[in-house]
């Protein structure tokens, strides 16, 4: 038990006699007081390691074990808090928007705003238009919001609501309460496609139902929107921000959730920074819009090119060559020379691969997370010599991203020994860690099980991270973050090293201060 | 070229709401040239087999399910021409064509069709579809609006006009009604109207009047009364419209009649649907129901 004077975590509670004495007991009744054949069980236990049961778990079609990737609200969530004083509003099951805050509250420790209208059994019969009517006016009343961004869960898309009438109807019937809020709606079934096709729901919707039609807008010759996408690295939006000032006063960001997850200590205040209202409402205007995730804004690209015929550009700024071709994108747009600081940063950079790249250099690599991120980030171990062995992007869109992806994995002088693995889980990459194994595993907190199983080391960059504190606060992006992904992973390296030749008097000839 | 519209057939089940709807689109393309769409949103998926000549087309959620997802379907896997005259090709006899899809969905008793209405729909539109060469986009929907899967043909940006296929018999008229009822909760808030009743006879008594007064209550018109004949059947049997399998009959100038009457129609209104009472009524009024005093209802035939 718990000593009140003397409370401790989980790791050393269970160690005390009595829960100890629990846990032997457990073991017993789990191995059904010694009937289960311990020798048979590991057997099986070493059978799942095999090629025979790689080719059995891939030839797999039913379920998932252990996914990479979440579902659409998630995503259409994270779009709404870009944007200023909006309040994610999720038309839906209760129970989805605890997760959703949940999730998003473990990986960037701060509150996320964001509320749900509780759609119950009655809802479900008789259609969610009641909740949405009730739920708008509480929102609008006790949260106070500039704009609600609503979107779906699986029930409400499963009974068919339909939110062009509903918000309609819900603000006809609100008796003026809601004439001052703006309301935009998404439709994100969760079933369909995973949090980036959310986001980019989310993100068409609100540009295009928060902007006038293409007769009225005015062109801003000087202006550009950049969209940074599903990106969970809130110093690689704040990284973004800071390159394209140095090129212009009107580079805008359209979605700009850096500030809500990283609010300081004091008074809570439930929002903060995001898009302007009156920035997002003028995006039409633009010159041109980058998208920083080619993945994360494929429908978004079609309302910005085909209904604003604006000009569409996608950067992917992650690496090297990936920041390269963003800054170079900037200066063309914006007629200006690269700036002295950002050259500067690029040479630091560059130097510091070089002091890198003996220790990068011929490593094998298992990546797995969103496709533009692991674009960006495959790109970047390619230019360090490293070799992305196993490339395994679960929420892969069907077409372009494998193409792309083999584009970037060619300039690899061992581009042969790489695979792409497209639509797969965790599970599926457990196999394949441990029959064609790699040095360094990258991804997210969900790789800790296959890190303790197959003793691949894991470096965590991706999302969710839930067991390391504060890595979202720095950037993946620019070349200072493209720094911070060396740092991280050139000091994995050297700790495994270290981690190697440690043994006294066997291998501990190498263990050495300098590296 | 004229704006794309979108219109949809709606009815109780069993009124030959397919029968009625395909033939009426063939004669627009057989007799006035124009490019369809047809969007069948009925889990049997029998709204496209007279224009294929075909037992059922592959519906899109079959396909999905065997590809894995909808997102695995290419459109041309889905959305198949028209046989014969209605093949875009075949410009022999006209000019227009009919493409065909089916949304499909599960058997009787389990899943969700309406779900399959709207993920068919979506892929659809995304996919392109409805492009621009098309004049009508046509929608095929199941009995009455039981879900909102169902009403998704009469979603904002969906389609403008309902047709209801509907007989002189009670329990048709009430579906009619019934489905009024739902086109008036989307009227409100959007731009979808109710374009006319399709009156396909079964030949009971006072049909004709009954349908037209039905149709002037509720505010619309009867935009045509289709006789019984037994050329359908027959054309039916041969897996084909009357249009194209007796294109002089009289049974196909009525349908020629009414395909005029769709692409000249600017009647579209609010619905404005009867009360169960006052629809009961209008029966009485046209002798199909005999007034029973309060104290019979309930009673069996022996005890009255």
């Amino acid at each position: 038990m718990q000593d009140i004077e003397n409370i401790v975590n989980g790791q050393k509670l269970f160690l005390k006699p009595e829960y100890q004495e629990v846990l032997k007991r457990k073991k017993e009744f789990e191995g059904n007081m010694g009937s289960v054949d311990s020798e048979k069980l590991e057997e099986i236990s070493e059978w799942t390691k095999s090629w025979e049961y790689r080719e059995k778990n891939f030839s797999r079609e039913a379920i998932t074990v252990n996914p990479a990737k979440a579902c659409q609200p998630l995503g259409a969530i994270m779009a709404a808090l870009g944007f200023e004083n909006t309040m994610p509003y999720v038309h839906g099951s209760h129970g989805c928007v605890a997760y959703f805050r949940g999730y998003f509250t473990r990986h960037f420790k701060e509150p996320t705003p964001c509320v749900s209208d509780s759609m119950s059994e009655s809802a479900a019969v008789f259609g969610g238009l009641a909740n949405m009517k009730d739920g708008l006016r509480n929102c609008s009343a006790m949260y106070k919001p500039e704009h609600i961004a609503v979107s779906t869960t699986c029930m409400a898309e499963v009974i068919g609501d339909d939110l062009n009438a509903f918000v309609q109807g819900a603000v006809e019937d609100a008796e003026g309460d809601l004439d001052n809020t703006t309301i935009t709606y998404a439709h994100t079934p969760s079933f369909v496609g995973s949090h980036i096709t959310g986001y980019d729901n989310m993100m068409k919707a609100m540009l295009e139902q928060l902007n006038p039609s293409r007769e009225e807008k005015v062109v801003d010759e000087e202006r550009i929107n950049i969209i940074p996408g599903f990106e969970p690295y809130l110093g690689s939006v704040a990284e973004i921000k800071e390159i394209s000032k140095m090129f212009s006063d009107k580079i805008v960001m359209i979605g700009d959730h850096e500030e809500q997850w990283n609010t300081g200590a004091g008074e809570y205040k439930l929002y903060a920074g995001g898009t302007t209202m009156e920035d997002a409402k003028t995006a039409i205007n633009a010159k041109a819009t980058i998208s920083l995730q080619k993945y994360s804004t494929v429908q978004t690209a079609k309302t910005i090119k085909n209904k604003w015929k604006q000009g569409y550009e996608t950067c992917n700024p992650i690496g090297l060559s990936g920041t390269d071709a963003f800054v170079m994108k900037l200066s063309e747009l914006t007629g200006k020379e690269v700036p002295a600081e950002l050259a500067k940063q690029r040479a630091q950079l560059v130097d510091a691969m070089q002091d890198s790249y003996p220790y990068m250099h011929g490593k094998k690599f298992a990546l797995y997370g969103d496709p533009d991120f692991l674009l960006g980030l495959v790109s970047f171990i390619v230019e360090m010599g490293g070799i992305p062995s196993h490339v395994l992007c679960h929420n892969a869109p069907k077409k372009g991203w494998e193409d792309d992806m083999k584009a970037v994995i060619s300039k690899s002088p061992w581009a042969e020994d790489c695979q792409i693995w497209v639509g797969k889980d965790l599970w599926h990459l457990r196999s394949l860690l441990f029959t064609e194994p790699v040095d360094f595993l990258i991804g997210n907190v969900y790789g800790k099980e296959l890190y303790r199983d197959t003793g691949t080391p894991l470096i965590r960059i991706g999302f969710p991270i839930f067991d390391r504190h504060h890595l979202h606060r720095y950037s993946i992006s620019g070349y200072k973050g493209t720094l911070n992904l060396l740092t991280w992973i050139t000091n994995a390296v050297l700790d495994q090293l270290d981690e190697d030749t440690k043994e006294i008097g066997k291998t501990d000839y190498f263990f050495d201060c300098v590296r | 070229m004229s704006e794309l519209r979108q219109i949809a057939f709606y009815g109780k089940g069993g009124i030959g709401k397919s029968t009625t709807s395909q033939n009426t689109l063939a004669a627009m393309c057989h007799y006035y040239g124009k490019k369809i769409l047809i969007v069948g949103c009925d889990p049997k998926a029998d709204s496209t087999r007279l224009i294929l000549h075909e037992k059922a087309q592959s519906t899109i959620m079959q396909l999905a399910s065997e590809a894995g997802t909808v997102e695995d379907l290419e459109l041309e896997d889905v959305c198949k021409p028209g046989a014969g005259e209605f093949n875009p090709e075949d410009e022999e006899i006209t000019e227009g064509y009919i493409m065909c899809t089916e949304s499909g969905g599960p058997e009787p008793g389990v899943g969700c069709a309406g779900r399959g209405v709207i993920t068919a729909i979506n892929f659809l539109e995304e996919e392109g579809a409805y492009d621009d060469e098309l004049d009508f986009v046509s929608y095929d929907v199941l009995g009455d609006v039981v879900c909102g899967g169902f009403a998704m043909p009469i979603r904002e940006g969906k389609a403008q006009e309902i047709y209801i296929v509907m007989s002189g018999e009670m329990m048709a008229m009430y579906a009619a009604n019934n489905i009024s009822k739902g086109i008036l909760k989307y009227a409100n808030t959007g731009g979808v109207r109710l374009a006319g009743l399709i009156c396909n006879a079964r030949m009971t008594d006072k049909e004709y009047d009954l349908s037209k007064n039905l149709a002037e209550q509720i505010g619309t018109q009867m935009i045509h009364f289709v006789p019984r004949s037994n050329h359908v059947q027959r054309a039916e049997l041969r897996r084909m419209t009357v249009v194209e399998f007796a294109p002089s009959s009289d049974q196909a100038m009525e349908y020629k009649e009414l395909a005029r009457k769709i692409i000249a129609n600017d009647l579209k209104v609010i619905p404005n649907p009867l009360e169960m009472d006052d629809l009961e009524t209008l029966l009485m009024e046209f002798g199909l129901e005999e007034e029973v005093e309060a104290d019979a209802i309930g009673k069996r035939a022996e005890e009255a």
